[in-house]
Formats: C-alpha cells, sequence, structure tokens
C-alpha cells in the first residue's frame, strides 16, 4: 500500500485543512467569517448523518431533532444553570446521544422507507415539544442571550476569548469539526465500520455471517446523534439565540441536501456540500423572488447528473484518468 | 450426530411448508435435501437459521437446541449458510467479502475502532489473512480487487460460498450451489464442496440436479409437500418409488 505523504488521500485532505485553516487571515470580511464558521457547524451536522446514512444505509430523517436537542440542552444548562459551556457542550452531546437510543431503539425495528417515516414522525414530536413546553424552553419566544464560549486560559497569563472574535470562534469549531472527522474516518475504516458497510450492503447476508443488524445500526444512529448534538451545542453558542426551529424538519431536510450534494458515504462529500450549498444559497439573494427556484432547479440537475454527489463525480474521473493513463 | 431436526414442523397460514420433519447430520457427511420444487426445502434452511421460527419440533446443534434463535445468534453457534439468489456484497471487493465474513471470529468493537487499540488491529490482520486463504482455496485470486456484482455468476456463487466458509462453521448450508450456473462450471463447484468437505466441515445442501447429488452425497433426504418420503443413500432413494412418483406426480394427476 502506498504510504507516502504525496499519495492523493492524504495530500487533497491536508491541503484543504491548511487552506482553512489559513483563510481567515487572508480576509477581514466578517461576512465570509460567519459563512466558515457556520460552514463548520454544518460539516459537522452532515458529517454525523452521512455516518448513519451514507456509511450504514439508514436514512435518518430525525437529523434536525438531534441537532435541536443538543443546542437546546447546551443553551438552557449554560442560561438557566449558568453551567460553563465546556461541561454544556459535551453533556448536550450525551443528551442528544441518549435521546438517540430511546428514539433508535423502536424506529429502527423498521426498515427502509419506513424508518424514514419512522424519523421524520419523530423529528415533528421533538420540534413541537420544544414548542410548547414554554416553562422550560419559552416556546416561540425562544432562549435569547446565549453566552459565547468561556475563554481557555494559556499558561503565561494568556487567554483566548471567544466572544465577540469570529477568528478564534472560527479556529474553535473548525478543531471541533477536525475532531469529528478523525473519529468518523476511524469508526469507518474499523472493523465496525465493515460491520456498517454489511448492515447497509445486505442485511439479511450481514445477520447470516453472525452480524447482528439492529446492534449495528443502533452504534451507527447513536454515534451519529452525539455529533448531531454536538453541531447544535456549537451553534447555540455562536448565535445566542434559539427559536423551536432549530429542531425543525427543514434543518433535516437542509443537512440531508448537503450530504447528498457533495457525495453520500465519502469522507469529503458532507464538507463539501456543508461549505458550498450555504455559500450558493446565499449568493443567490440577488435573485430574490426567483432565489428558490433557482436553487431548487440547480438542486435536481445535480442529483439527475451527478446521483452520488460531487465526490462521485470527482471518483469517476479519477478513475477514467487513472485507466487512460494504464 | 452433530445436528438434528426433530419433528420440525412450520404453518405460514393455513399452509404447512414443513409437517413433522426429522432427519440427522452426522459429522463429516454431505447431506442432500431434495424435492420437487415448493417441496418446502428452502423452508427447512429458513428454519434452521432462524429466519422463520418453527410451529413446533426441535432444532438440535450437538445436542443443544438452537430453535428460535435470530439468524446472526445461529450463525454465532457455527452454522453458515447460502442463499439460493447468488448473495455477495455488491459494491466491496471480493476480497473485503471475504474480510468481512471472518468478522464473527472476531471482537473488536466501537471502542477499539476509537482508541485504535492493538486488538483491533491484531483483528483486522486475522481476518486479512482468513481472507487471503480463502482466495486461494476458492481459486478467486484473479478478482481480488473486483467489486463482487461485477464478477461472473459462477464465480460470485464460491464467492458466496467463501463468505459463509470465512465464518468457520461447524455445519455449512448450501442452497442450490449449482443454481443458474451451467454444467462445466458445475464441476468446479463440485470440487470446491469436495474440498470444504474434506478439511472437516459438514454440509447440508439443496439441490436440484440429480447427478451432482448422487455424485457427492452420503445420504438423501427427500421431501414432498413439506413432508419427508424417502431416505437414505443415493441409490437407494433413486430407485425409491414414492420418489419417482413425487417427481412424476403432477403428469398422473393431469391424466387421471
Amino acid at each position: 500500500m502506498n504510504k507516502s505523504l504525496l499519495r492523493p488521500g492524504f495530500l487533497i485532505p491536508a491541503v484543504i485543512v491548511l487552506v482553512a485553516v489559513a483563510a481567515p487571515l487572508f480576509s477581514e470580511n466578517r461576512y465570509l467569517h460567519h459563512l466558515m464558521i457556520m460552514a463548520c457547524i454544518w460539516g459537522i451536522a452532515a458529517t454525523a448523518l452521512n455516518l448513519v446514512m451514507g456509511y450504514a444505509g439508514q436514512v435518518n430523517l430525525a437529523h434536525g431533532a438531534f441537532f435541536g436537542i443538543g443546542a437546546y440542552t447546551s443553551g438552557l444548562l449554560m442560561l438557566k444553570l449558568g453551567i460553563g459551556f465546556w461541561i454544556a457542550l459535551p453533556l448536550a452531546c450525551l443528551t442528544a446521544a441518549l435521546f438517540g437510543l430511546l428514539i433508535g431503539m423502536p424506529s429502527l425495528r423498521t426498515k427502509g422507507a419506513y424508518f424514514a417515516i419512522g424519523t421524520l414522525c419523530f423529528n415533528v414530536i421533538v420540534t413541537v415539544i420544544i414548542d410548547r413546553w414554554e416553562d422550560l424552553t419559552e416556546g416561540q419566544r425562544g432562549l435569547l442571550g446565549i453566552p459565547s464560549p468561556s475563554p481557555i486560559p494559556l499558561p503565561f497569563g494568556l487567554t483566548i476569548h471567544f466572544d465577540n472574535n469570529m477568528i478564534t470562534t472560527y479556529y474553535l469549531f473548525l478543531a471541533m469539526l477536525l475532531v469529528t472527522l478523525f473519529i468518523t474516518r476511524r469508526i469507518v475504516t474499523s472493523l465496525t465500520g465493515k460491520n456498517f458497510r454489511a448492515v447497509k450492503g445486505n442485511e439479511e447476508l450481514a445477520a447470516s455471517i453472525g452480524i447482528n443488524p439492529f446492534r449495528t445500526k443502533l452504534i451507527a444512529f447513536v454515534t451519529s446523534t452525539f455529533f448531531a448534538g454536538l453541531a447544535g451545542g456549537l451553534y447555540a453558542s455562536y448565535i445566542g439565540f434559539l427559536s423551536p426551529d432549530i429542531s425543525d424538519f427543514h434543518v433535516t431536510f437542509e443537512v440531508l441536501i448537503q450530504v447528498m450534494f457533495g457525495g453520500l458515504g465519502t469522507m469529503a462529500g458532507p464538507i463539501i456540500g456543508a461549505t458550498f450549498l450555504p455559500m450558493i444559497s446565499e449568493t443567490l439573494h440577488a435573485l430574490a423572488a426567483y432565489r428558490m427556484v433557482t436553487y431548487g432547479i440547480m438542486l435536481i440537475v445535480v442529483i439527475i447528473f451527478l446521483p452520488s454527489g460531487i465526490m462521485g463525480g470527482l471518483k469517476l474521473l479519477w478513475a477514467k484518468r487513472t485507466k487512460a493513463k494504464s | 450426530m452433530l445436528f438434528q431436526i426433530i419433528g420440525l414442523t412450520k404453518s405460514f397460514g393455513g399452509l404447512t411448508a414443513v409437517n413433522d420433519l426429522s432427519f440427522g447430520i452426522e459429522e463429516g457427511q454431505i447431506v442432500s435435501v431434495i424435492g420437487p420444487n415448493g417441496a418446502g426445502k428452502s423452508t427447512v434452511f429458513n428454519l434452521v437459521t432462524g429466519v422463520h421460527h418453527p410451529s413446533a419440533g426441535r432444532i438440535e446443534l450437538m445436542g443443544q437446541s438452537i430453535g428460535g434463535l435470530k439468524p446472526y445468534q445461529v450463525a454465532r453457534q457455527g452454522i453458515a449458510r447460502t442463499f439460493q439468489s447468488t448473495t455477495v456484497f455488491a459494491q466491496d471487493t471480493v476480497f473485503e467479502n471475504l474480510v468481512i465474513g471472518h468478522r464473527l471470529r472476531t471482537g473488536s468493537g466501537l471502542f477499539s475502532a476509537l482508541l485504535g487499540s492493538a486488538r483491533e488491529h491484531g483483528d483486522c490482520n486475522k481476518s486479512m489473512a482468513k481472507a487471503e486463504e480463502l482466495l486461494s482455496f476458492l481459486d478467486l485470486e484473479r478478482y481480488r480487487n473486483e467489486a463482487a456484482g461485477n464478477i461472473p455468476q459462477e464465480s460470485q456463487k464460491r464467492l458466496s460460498i467463501g463468505i459463509a466458509l470465512a465464518t468457520e462453521p461447524r455445519l455449512l448450508l448450501l442452497d442450490e450451489p449449482t443454481g443458474g450456473v451451467n454444467l462445466e462450471e458445475d464441476n468446479s463447484l463440485i470440487r470446491i464442496i469436495q474440498k470444504i468437505k474434506a478439511s472437516g466441515v459438514t454440509i447440508c445442501l439443496i439441490e436440484h440436479k440429480m447427478k451432482m447429488v448422487m455424485d457427492i452425497s452420503d445420504h438423501v433426504v427427500v421431501l414432498s409437500y413439506g413432508s419427508k418420503i424417502a431416505e437414505g443413500d443415493p441409490q437407494s432413494v433413486s430407485r425409491n418409488k414414492s420418489v419417482i412418483e413425487a417427481y412424476l406426480g403432477p403428469g398422473y394427476a393431469a391424466k387421471g
């Protein structure tokens, strides 16, 4: 196997990470920084959805609910109990994962379209509960004034502050995204990841060789909801305001489209989708009323001509190139 | 007796697909289950492997009841199977198919994966060694890096047997191993089945091709309409009157 540092599998991600790290230093445009921070948040959410959908083959349409549960958990803990960001964030992940377990257990008993519909129902239920449980969540008024991440103390009396500093916030979120990608990669390339692939490929055959399909799907589902919670927790601290819309199924479909646009079942696909789709959508604001029409047509064209997303298309090109060479 | 079915019955609504069936398999044998279409052969396999649960009766592996277990639990008890329609992980390479087949014998879970532990590495190496061994055993080396869905039908059949063998079973159930391949290719599959027997794995197979059944079986069980109508060595079964009637029965029925 090619272990060289110059192999494309290492070089391309390395260059992209370098660009991501260097990018904010070349521009003072706060709007661009905002887009990049959001790309990190959606990147984590999309990577999480890709784990359960792209690798384990389960179309989970409750993803927005887990994003919302993570966001509200960290928001409420910080706002109402005064708990610090660095405690609230892991608790947000764990709470989302706990709900993942509770919702995954019944819904993973169903398969295919039934699973998709079942999880979509759970998404609606979660949003309704957040909306109506006004004593806890403030309902439609929303949660206002969620604090930014607490400062990180450094040696020599230095500290990293995150409030009103988009550059440090960006680096923090980028670090979280990279950790998410690192862990996801560990999982999908491991024997556990092979179980995911087997269950996605053929559940009956997987069971016949001793793989427990339910357990495998539950592991993928709960891990995915953990990272959905992470994305939600980061979102809450960055935006500082939450309303029930943030757990809505529109969020689910936004992330779903990002994953499919970039390429289902690839590491880079969700990142591509989460980075460029919001940018395209923002750029189309110039078209005013025609914005969503244009956006829709663009998505249809991509899905028809690149059914496996941008990464699927690039892989085809790469395969052609190497074939032409040999 | 390695494996035994006692009084096995399965009804789907009003239809009794398998009726009070009993037979046993001695260690190291090749036992064939034959019978006309709809005789209940595949249902027997599905009952043994936990896809369906019996309405009545017992299924025993080495004296232990395995009735009521789920398919993945049956596999862990040491029973592997192939499916009537050739079933492989079509998107994965031939090599990966064999690696995942060995998953049953490796214990690494999510936390081993997250930590990248020594256990995970050891299990990976073990599975790859097993896959290498099976590639040469099944003569599939040249397709090693091909997607399993793209290789010829007969090679897919061999691969599907390989996936089952990778679990290191005591008992291997083959559902029509030569279904859908031509006569010349039959011989290569027959050789492989004999090699598997020689390696010490007990085999039970469902087959339609009489020549093959007669050539390789130690023992034959004949089903018709869910019931056993004969059993014995291949020669005696082939001369059995009720067996001949069962196969030619529809012809008589049309006349009378």
